[in-house]
């Protein structure tokens, strides 16, 4: 038992985290704090992805001559890394657009509230 | 809005970081083959060693360093440079983004022309962050009276 | 309407959490991810960039192996995907020209 809550803790902080994000995306009405939840659930599965790929004994993915190549378990994967280098670059850049797109809603209707907006609109 | 006022404290700390974090950012592009780092963490380095300076000077001192028409042409060349280096290697006879048909001069193995082929890639990465990132915040602060 | 929110949000850590359960162990050597073969019998891709990166590309990062030359294509739409963000923000918040 200790040993399986030992394996998983790391799994369900990520889903603490994909919790706080869901809530802020559906519970805040001010789209700034939306933006911020829906970054809170990226991050969380950039850490879900990195839990994920670890493995115990193994050491950084780089190649060390004293260490052989031929045997996998030395050395970590590096396949999850590799894809969650880009995505958090993208992430960012997208996080801009995000951002762009609020400050033109700011622009043309002074609020940044969700159901003032709504009203507005109709 | 508060009204704003000028920090010489600022602008002379940042002024001398900023080439440091630079430095820094072009040696995690370059030594990206030996050690963690590449070009994605070394664009934001050296986005960040700009940007630091459009923040604590404004638009008037950080038109010297980096002008804003600047950046999306760079963008423009990093992208190219990673997709002409596929490109060429097509071109020489391989695949598509098969580095080991680059026309390096001199003898070399085909790994080491991938060696070699990932850098220039590297660079090109790099290059397209760093100017993206900050097209984004000169675009997102145009017009502001603290930019 | 805020029970429902509530409820919608437990029920979806619940099931988060029940999926979970079914996972290996963190940083197991013997899950899946790790083996020298798949299920199906064919060889697991993290295993083989461990093996070749270096041989391949002469490069000690296997990251940046990885990242350039065996999934180079993923990352060109990446870097593609990088600045049609940046363009995108330089066409929301340009300044139009009053006609």
């Amino acid at each position: 038992m200790l040993d399986f809550l030992y394996g998983h803790y790391a799994y369900w902080l990520t889903i603490v985290l994909v919790c706080i994000g869901l809530y802020g995306i559906i519970f805040k009405k001010n789209l700034v704090k939306k933006t911020i939840g829906l970054t809170i659930l990226q991050i969380s599965v950039v850490l879900f992805w990195v839990a994920i790929g670890s493995k115990w004994g193994a050491t950084v993915p780089v190649y060390d001559p004293d260490i052989p190549v031929a045997d996998a378990a030395n050395y970590l994967n590096p396949l999850p890394h590799t894809l969650m280098l880009t995505a958090i670059v993208v992430g960012v850049a997208t996080l801009g657009v995000a951002f762009s797109l609020l400050i033109s809603v700011y622009n043309r209707y002074k609020t940044l509230d969700e159901e003032e907006i709504l009203n507005e609109i109709q | 809005m508060r009204a704003r006022f000028e920090s010489p404290i600022v602008l002379l700390g940042s002024r001398l970081l900023s080439p440091y974090i630079m430095l820094f950012g072009i040696y995690v592009i370059f030594h990206g083959h030996y050690s963690p780092g590449g070009g994605f963490q070394g664009g934001a380095l050296l986005a960040a060693s700009i940007i630091l300076i459009r923040l604590s000077g404004g638009r008037i001192i950080s038109r010297l360093q980096v002008q804003e028409f600047f950046t999306t042409p760079l963008a423009a060349i990093g992208v190219i440079v990673f997709f002409g280096t596929g490109i060429v290697a097509m071109l020489f006879g391989s695949y598509f983004m098969d580095y080991h048909a680059l026309p390096f001069p001199g003898e070399m193995t085909p790994a080491e022309l991938r060696y070699y082929g990932i850098l220039v890639i590297e660079i090109g990465i790099g290059i397209a962050v760093m100017a993206i990132l900050v097209m984004i915040y000169d675009h997102m602060v145009r017009g502001e009276d603290y930019a | 309407m805020k029970f429902v929110k509530y409820l919608i949000l437990i029920a979806f850590a619940g099931l988060l959490i029940y999926g979970s359960l079914d996972l290996p162990d963190r940083g197991d050597p013997d899950a899946w991810l790790h083996q020298q073969e798949s299920i199906t019998g064919t060889e697991v891709a993290g295993n083989y960039f461990i093996r070749q990166a270096y041989i391949d590309a002469n490069t000690p990062n296997m990251v940046t192996v990885v990242l350039g030359d065996y999934r180079s294509v993923d990352t060109l739409g990446e870097q593609v995907v990088v600045f049609a963000a940046g363009l995108i923000c330089l066409l929301i918040l340009r300044r139009y020209r009053e006609i």
